[in-house]
């Protein structure tokens, strides 16, 4: 514990002379960096076993033969072509992805901006209301939720899309906290006055100033989301609807191996898709939004 | 219902034009000011705020019909009364163990170089892995340490029985696997206060002759303590809501409250017990509110050192 707790933040430790040895590379700073990257490195690879070993778990399972001694083979991971149920209930949980996501930010980020500059009084409101989902858990939600699709399938038909309703609520605490965190960061205030005062409209304002400074921000409220709709399972299996994780867990019962090579499957697609994101996110000089 | 559903629906591209119209009139300026905020307004209240409506008045109403009390006291009766408790403890043991591991993940992210690929890969796999309950999650597990998993065949081979098909079911194993979702929630929730943490405050304890204990003790606990007991308040309410993960892994009865809960909605008898349902969800909102609130309250106490 004393290790930990003469831990400095390790990027912050200073390459300087220290005052007392007037030697560098020496002393309580030098001892502070090692006892640090000795902390790091077991961190690191306890948490690594331990987030590891039931990947690598799943994966073995999905490559045993059958029988006692059988070979391996990745017959399980041939055999997902074969439940064309499967395949359409990964079409469908990458829809509603895509479209939760942008619909959640579409809804959210102008909204936020606008209660910013013109209606402060409301933003405690917003602010709730967006929350509200962390104390509404998803279970207690679709018991609601339940009359209330009766009127979206009257409505919009009973397309399995139709969950992106729930779901865009779904994510709104998590949109909101990283939006509002983005929008913390920048001047929203100056920033827009500036845009204004040159004769910008508020499309503009909103997609080619406050867009692009919260660009990270947006990233990662559209991959929290992307994350979220690909693993739910509740509002999806209690409306009776069909999506991913319904799918994988109703195979579960018939075939145990195609269905956790497809849960393996998505559980990386999300994984390489998120990286590939936070990657494309840092290049700050990557163009983005060119619609207006 | 049908116009504002619509209205809803179409809330995306209608916001920009909402929005674009107030400066124009000029004037008038609150009530046009207003529409800006009406869409997602109607939207929350369709699909978040009428639910939890339907909810809160069911759970009074009787079968058929009338104001009620007996779906509530049905609450404090036996095996659903357990299946509170048993929630709580599930929810603040696997809390308790992903604050605290989630934390020192979090510092080992923090104390690395700010723009490094590993913090990258680190907090994706977060982000992924913190949404990562339910049926995958209940499948690693029982690829693992179920009956014919990875590890428990590897012990099974050296003649040792880890007994996993008793306890992976019950509590102990159940807190497992909710830290593998837990852990990384508290990571994507207490890292930025961590990055709240100027490193100026570290050098000015040393300057002033201050030990790393002085440092955690006076600077560095103080202003994270909020955060980090909000954050734990945050991953007890994720336990207490999760529903999917324990639905995956444990087929029958109903140990935990959401279990219960999905019994109620769909019950394979056809007694179907829409009052009992809605009043079990009422408990799990109440229990939520009141965490929750805690959260909040610390959290505003911790936001002033995140600015």
């Amino acid at each position: 514990m004393s290790d930990i707790m003469s831990l400095g933040f390790g990027n912050t430790v200073p390459v300087v002379e220290h005052p007392d040895t007037g030697k560098p590379g020496r002393g309580p700073l030098a001892r502070r960096r090692r006892r640090l990257t000795a902390f790091r490195v077991a961190v690191f690879v306890v948490m690594g076993v331990f987030f590891f070993t039931p990947i690598l778990a799943m994966f073995e399972f999905t490559t045993r033969g059958t029988g006692l001694g059988a070979p391996r083979t990745l017959a399980s991971w041939r055999a997902i072509f074969d439940y064309p149920d499967l395949i359409t209930a990964i079409q469908v949980s990458l829809e509603l992805a895509a479209i939760t996501s942008a619909a959640g930010l579409f809804l959210l980020v102008p909204t936020m901006v606008w209660v910013r500059l013109r209606l402060p009084r409301l933003q405690r409101v917003i602010e709730f209301l967006c929350l509200l989902p962390l104390t509404v858990p998803a279970i207690v939600l679709v018991v609601g939720l339940a009359p209330v699709y009766a009127w979206v399938t009257y409505f919009f038909g009973s397309s399995t899309l139709t969950l992106a309703f729930a779901y865009v609520v779904l994510v709104l605490p998590y949109t909101y906290r990283v939006i509002d965190a983005g929008l913390r960061g920048i001047d929203v205030q100056t920033l827009s006055e500036a845009a204004r005062s040159l004769g910008a409209g508020w499309p503009t304002v909103m997609w080619r100033i406050i867009a692009p400074n919260i660009r990270s921000a947006l990233l990662n409220a559209a991959l929290l989301s992307v994350a979220l709709v690909l693993g739910e399972f509740t509002i999806a299996s209690l409306l009776s609807f069909q999506n991913l994780q319904v799918a994988i867990n109703f195979l579960g019962r018939a075939n145990a191996g195609v269905s956790i090579a497809v849960a393996l499957a998505s559980l990386f697609f999300a994984f390489i898709l998120l990286v590939a994101l936070s990657f494309v996110g840092r290049r700050r000089s990557a163009p983005v939004h060119e619609e207006e | 219902m049908a116009a504002a559903a619509q209205s809803a629906a179409a809330g995306s591209p209608d916001i920009s034009t909402a929005v674009d119209a107030r400066p124009r009139k000029g004037g008038r300026r609150l009530p046009l000011a207003w529409l800006g905020a009406l869409p997602f307004l109607a939207y929350v209240g369709i699909f978040l705020i009428l639910p939890t409506g339907i909810v809160v008045v069911g759970a009074f109403v009787g079968p058929k019909g009338g104001v009620t009390l007996e779906n509530v006291k049905t609450i404090f009766q036996g095996f659903v009364f357990d299946s509170f408790v048993k929630s709580i403890e599930l929810s603040a043991a696997s809390s308790i163990i992903g604050a605290v591991f989630g934390a020192l993940l979090a510092y080992a992210i923090v104390s690395g170089h700010p723009d490094s690929t590993l913090r990258r890969i680190v907090t994706s796999a977060c982000g992924v892995l913190a949404q990562f309950g339910g049926v995958t999650l209940a499948f690693a597990f029982i690829a693992t340490i179920g009956g014919e998993g990875l590890i428990t065949v590897f012990f099974a081979d050296h003649g040792i029985d880890i007994g996993s098909n008793v306890w992976l079911f019950e509590l102990p194993g159940l807190t497992l696997v909710y830290s593998y979702f837990q852990i990384p929630l508290m990571v994507l929730v207490f890292l930025p206060a961590l990055d709240g943490i100027k490193p100026q405050w570290r050098e000015a304890t040393d300057t002033l002759g201050g030990t790393g204990w002085h440092y955690w003790r006076h600077v560095a606990a103080p202003i994270l303590w909020p955060s980090f007991l909000g954050a734990a308040l945050l991953l007890f309410a994720n336990a207490f809501s999760a529903y999917a993960t324990v639905a995956a892994l444990v087929s029958q009865g109903g140990i935990i409250v959401p279990l219960q809960i999905a019994n109620a909605l769909t019950s394979e008898t056809g007694a179907v017990d829409a009052g009992l349902g809605k009043a079990l969800a009422l408990g799990m909102v109440v229990i939520v509110a009141l965490v929750m609130t805690g959260y909040a309250l610390l959290q505003r106490k911790s936001a002033k050192w995140q600015r």
